[in-house]
C-alpha cells in the first residue's frame, strides 16, 4: 500500500505542481491572481480535442497548435483585460473570474456539456507489482519534472528570466534599471498560461473533459499556491506533493471517505496558515524580495 | 414630438404585456413545463421527450378538455442543478409563477428535485417526475397527502428497486463468472459516487451481495464529479476484485470506465452507471468503455412490447440518438394528456384520482403507481432494461430467461444477446 500511495502522490502531486508553478509565476512577477488560470487549460483541453477528433491532425501537433492558441488567447485578454486595470490588484481578480466564466460559457455553447476525453500522448500501461499504470501517467510524473527543470533553467539562465526575477524583486526598480515592466508582466503571463495549456496537454488524456472543469483544479491549485507561499515556486512544489499525499492517505486508507480527499487537502492547508500565516515559504520569498 | 412619445408608449406597451406573459394568447393551450439542466444530456431527453409527446398530440388535434380540444404548449426551463441548487429553484419559481405552466415534468437530481417538488406543491401544481430515484421523493405522498399528491414519479423506479435490479444483474454477471473462468465466489468492489441516492443503494449493497454468493472486496465513494480516479483504482486492484458495483449518475461514471479500459484492468462493471447509458459513451471515454454494463431503460433494437419500437425509433430518427431515461418525459406528457381528457378538465385536483387508478401499457411496459405514486416494478409490470458496450454498440442482455421467482415464467424481452464478459478478464482467469 505505501509504494500506491508514494506513486499516487506522484501522479497527482505533478499535475498540482504543473498548474500551481503557472499560477505562481505570474503573481510572484505581476502580481496578477489568474483565477482564468485553469479556464485556459480548459481551452486548450479543448482545442486538443477539436483539433484530433474534429480536423483528424495528430495528438502531438493539435498539442503545439493548443499551446499556441491559449498563449495567443492570453495575450489578448492581457491586453484587453488586465492590463488596463492592473493596478488594481482586487479588479485583476474580479476581470479573471469573469474571464473564466466567459470562457466556461463559450465553451458550452460550442461544444455543449457532453462529456468529451483526449487521446494519450502515449498509449499503453505498466504493470508495476500487481497494479496497472498508464504510460500516460508515467508522462505526467516525468513532465512535471522536465517542466520545472526548464521554468528554473529559463528563470535562471536567459536574459527575459533575469528581467522576470528582477521585476518580480522589485517592479519599480527594475522599471528605474530600463526594463519594460508592463513587456515583462504580459511576457510571463503569456508563459504562464503556456505552461496551463501544457498541463492541459499532458494531463488531461488520464481525464474527462467538460466545461466547468476548470473549477475542481482551482481549488486545488489556490489551496496549493497558498500552501507553498503565495509567489513562491519551490513553496507550490512542496505544496503541490504534501496535498497529493494527503488526498491519496484518505483514498487508501478511508476508501468510504474517498470524496473527502479534497476536504481534507484543503483543511491541511488551513491547519497550516494557522501555525504559519505566509505558507510554507512565504517568509523566505518575501525575504528575497 | 408627439410621434416618438406615442411610439415609445406603444414600445413600453407592448415590452410589459411581453413580461408579464400573454394570458390570453395562451387560453386555448395547455402550458406545460419541462424542468432539466439543459445544458447535459439528461435534460435534453427531457426536453426532446416532451417535444415529441407534444407534436403527437398536437398533430391529432391537441387534447380533448370537456367539449373543446386544447394544443400543447412546451416551456423549457433550465434547472442547471448539476451545479446550482438555486438555478433549480428559480427555474422551477419562473415556471409557475412568471409562465404560468398548468403542468411540471422533468428533473432529475434528487436534491433539487426535492426543493423543487416543494414549490410545486406550494402552487398544488402537479410535477410527473422524470430523473430523481430516491425513494423519499415518493414517501413524501405517503406522509403528507394533502400537500404532496401532485407528485408523481414517472421513470425511474425508486432506489430501493434500482438496487433490487441491479443486485440481479449483479448475481448474473457472477453466475456467467463462475461458469466462464470458475472463480467460485467473485470478490466485488462497491463503488458509489456520493449523492444522496446511492447511500440506501450502498447501505443494501453491503448487506445483500453476501447473499448473492458473492464477496465484499471493499467500499469506495469517489466524488461524483471526479476526473481522476486512479488512486481508486490502484486501490481496486490490490483489493483483488473481479467485480465492481458501479452506482454512477455523473462524470465520475466516464472517468471511471475510461481508466479502467485504458488499463484493461481485468474486472467486469456491472451496476448504474447513467453516462454509460448514452450513445456518446464512446466518445466520451475516448472508446475505452466496451464491455461496462449497466441498468438502462431503452436500447436499439430491444422491445419490452409493441410501444417500444415505434417510439425509439421515432426518436432515434428525429433526434439521431437512442432515448434515455429522462425522455420518458414523452411518456409524461402523454399520460397527462390522457387523464386530462378522461377527468375532463385542467384541475389538478380531478386528475390526480385519474392518475392514481392508471393502470395501462407503455413504451416500457406495464404502468401503475403505487400508493405513494411512484411506479410499480416487477415482471408484469416495469423491469427496466441490462444494457452492455459490445463492440462500440449499447445492446440489452438483460433479462435473457429470467425467472423472477422459480416457479415464476422465464422473461426474455425481443433483442437480447448474451452479456460478454471482458476478453482480458477471461485471459487472467482462466484455467
Amino acid at each position: 500500500m505505501i509504494y500506491d500511495i508514494i506513486l499516487t502522490t506522484l501522479i497527482n502531486g505533478s499535475t498540482w505542481a504543473l498548474l500551481a508553478i503557472g499560477f505562481s509565476l505570474i503573481f510572484g512577477v505581476a502580481r496578477i491572481v489568474n483565477i482564468a488560470h485553469t479556464a485556459f487549460y480548459m481551452v486548450a483541453a479543448y482545442c486538443i480535442f477539436y483539433g484530433t477528433y474534429r480536423l483528424g491532425v495528430h495528438p502531438g501537433l493539435a498539442v503545439l497548435m493548443a499551446i499556441v492558441l491559449v498563449m495567443v488567447l492570453g495575450l489578448i485578454c492581457y491586453k484587453l483585460f488586465i492590463e488596463p486595470i492592473r493596478e488594481h490588484e482586487a479588479a485583476v481578480l474580479i476581470a479573471t473570474i469573469a474571464l473564466a466564466l466567459v470562457f466556461q460559457e463559450l465553451v458550452l455553447l460550442i461544444f455543449t456539456g457532453d462529456f468529451r476525453t483526449v487521446p494519450a500522448l502515449i498509449a499503453g500501461y505498466l504493470e508495476i507489482s500487481g497494479v496497472k499504470i498508464a504510460y500516460q501517467q508515467l508522462l505526467t510524473i516525468a513532465a512535471a519534472g522536465v517542466i520545472l527543470a526548464g521554468v528554473w533553467t529559463f528563470l535562471a539562465k536567459t536574459r527575459l528570466g533575469l528581467a522576470i526575477r528582477a521585476t518580480a524583486q522589485d517592479r519599480e526598480v527594475a522599471n528605474l534599471m530600463g526594463m519594460n515592466e508592463a513587456r515583462v508582466a504580459m511576457l510571463t503571463l503569456v508563459i504562464s498560461v503556456a505552461l496551463a495549456a501544457l498541463t492541459g496537454a499532458v494531463v488531461l488524456p488520464l481525464s474527462v473533459l467538460n466545461p466547468h472543469m476548470w473549477m475542481g483544479p482551482l481549488i486545488m491549485m489556490m489551496a496549493v499556491v497558498v500552501l507553498g507561499g503565495l509567489g513562491s515556486m519551490k513553496g507550490s512544489f512542496v505544496g503541490a506533493y504534501l496535498l497529493a499525499l494527503s488526498e491519496a492517505l484518505v483514498v487508501f486508507l478511508i476508501p468510504k471517505g474517498a470524496f473527502l480527499r479534497e476536504s481534507v487537502a484543503l483543511s491541511i492547508m488551513i491547519l497550516v496558515l494557522l501555525l504559519r500565516p505566509e505558507g510554507l515559504f512565504g517568509v523566505a520569498f518575501e525575504e528575497e524580495r | 414630438m408627439k410621434k416618438p412619445v406615442i411610439l415609445m408608449t406603444v414600445l413600453m406597451a407592448f415590452l410589459l404585456v411581453m413580461a408579464i406573459g400573454s394570458p390570453v394568447l395562451g387560453a386555448d393551450t395547455i402550458k406545460i413545463g419541462v424542468i432539466g439542466p439543459m445544458n447535459f444530456l439528461q435534460g435534453k431527453g427531457h426536453w426532446n421527450g416532451a417535444l415529441m409527446a407534444q407534436d403527437e398530440i398536437n398533430a391529432a388535434g391537441g387534447v380533448q378538455v370537456g367539449d373543446k380540444k386544447m394544443k400543447i404548449e412546451l416551456v423549457k426551463a433550465d434547472s442547471n442543478e448539476f451545479l446550482s441548487m438555486t438555478d433549480a429553484t428559480n427555474a422551477m419559481e419562473l415556471l409557475l409563477t412568471r409562465e404560468k405552466v398548468n403542468y411540471v415534468v422533468g428533473g432529475f437530481r434528487t436534491e433539487a428535485v426535492l426543493a423543487m417538488q416543494d414549490i410545486a406543491m406550494d402552487y398544488k401544481t402537479i410535477f410527473l417526475g422524470c430523473g430523481a430515484a430516491t425513494k423519499e421523493i415518493c414517501d413524501r405522498v405517503g406522509q403528507d397527502y394533502d400537500r404532496y399528491k401532485y407528485w408523481f414519479r414517472i421513470t425511474p423506479f425508486n432506489n430501493l428497486f434500482l438496487a433490487k435490479t441491479s443486485f440481479i444483474h449483479l448475481a448474473t454477471v457472477g453466475g456467467i463468472m463462475r461458469k466462464a473462468v470458475g472463480i467460485e465466489k467473485p470478490r466485488v468492489a462497491i463503488v458509489g459516487e456520493k449523492q444522496a441516492w446511492v447511500e440506501a443503494m450502498v447501505a443494501a449493497s453491503e448487506t445483500n451481495i453476501p447473499k448473492l454468493g458473492l464477496e465484499v472486496a471493499g467500499v469506495w465513494r469517489p466524488s461524483q464529479t471526479a476526473t481522476d480516479v486512479t488512486a481508486e483504482l490502484s486501490a481496486i486492484q490490490r483489493a483483488d476484485a473481479h467485480i465492481i458495483f458501479t452506482i454512477f449518475s455523473a462524470t465520475v461514471g466516464v472517468t471511471f470506465a475510461k481508466q479502467i479500459g485504458e488499463l484493461k484492468i481485468p474486472v467486469a462493471q456491472v451496476g448504474i452507471n447513467v453516462e454509460a447509458q448514452k450513445d456518446g459513451f464512446m466518445e466520451a471515454t475516448g472508446g475505452m468503455g466496451n464491455y461496462v454494463m449497466t441498468m438502462n431503460t431503452y436500447a436499439r433494437g430491444v422491445e419490452y412490447n409493441e410501444l417500444t419500437k415505434p417510439f425509439v425509433e421515432g426518436y432515434i430518427k428525429r433526434f439521431g440518438e437512442v432515448p434515455t431515461y429522462t425522455a420518458d418525459t414523452h411518456a409524461a406528457i402523454l399520460m397527462l394528456a390522457e387523464s386530462i381528457k378522461r377527468a375532463g378538465s385542467l384541475d389538478g385536483d380531478k386528475i390526480v384520482p385519474v392518475l392514481e387508478k392508471w393502470d395501462e401499457k407503455g413504451t416500457t411496459g406495464q404502468f401503475k403507481f403505487d400508493q405513494n405514486h411512484d411506479p410499480v416494478w416487477g415482471p408484469g409490470y416495469l423491469t427496466s432494461l441490462g444494457v452492455q458496450w459490445q463492440e462500440g454498440k449499447l445492446v440489452g442482455v438483460w433479462p435473457n430467461k429470467w425467472k423472477a421467482a422459480p416457479e415464476a415464467p422465464e422473461i426474455t424481452y425481443k433483442g437480447i444477446v448474451p452479456y460478454k464478459l471482458p476478453p482480458w478478464f477471461i485471459e487472467k482467469y482462466k484455467k
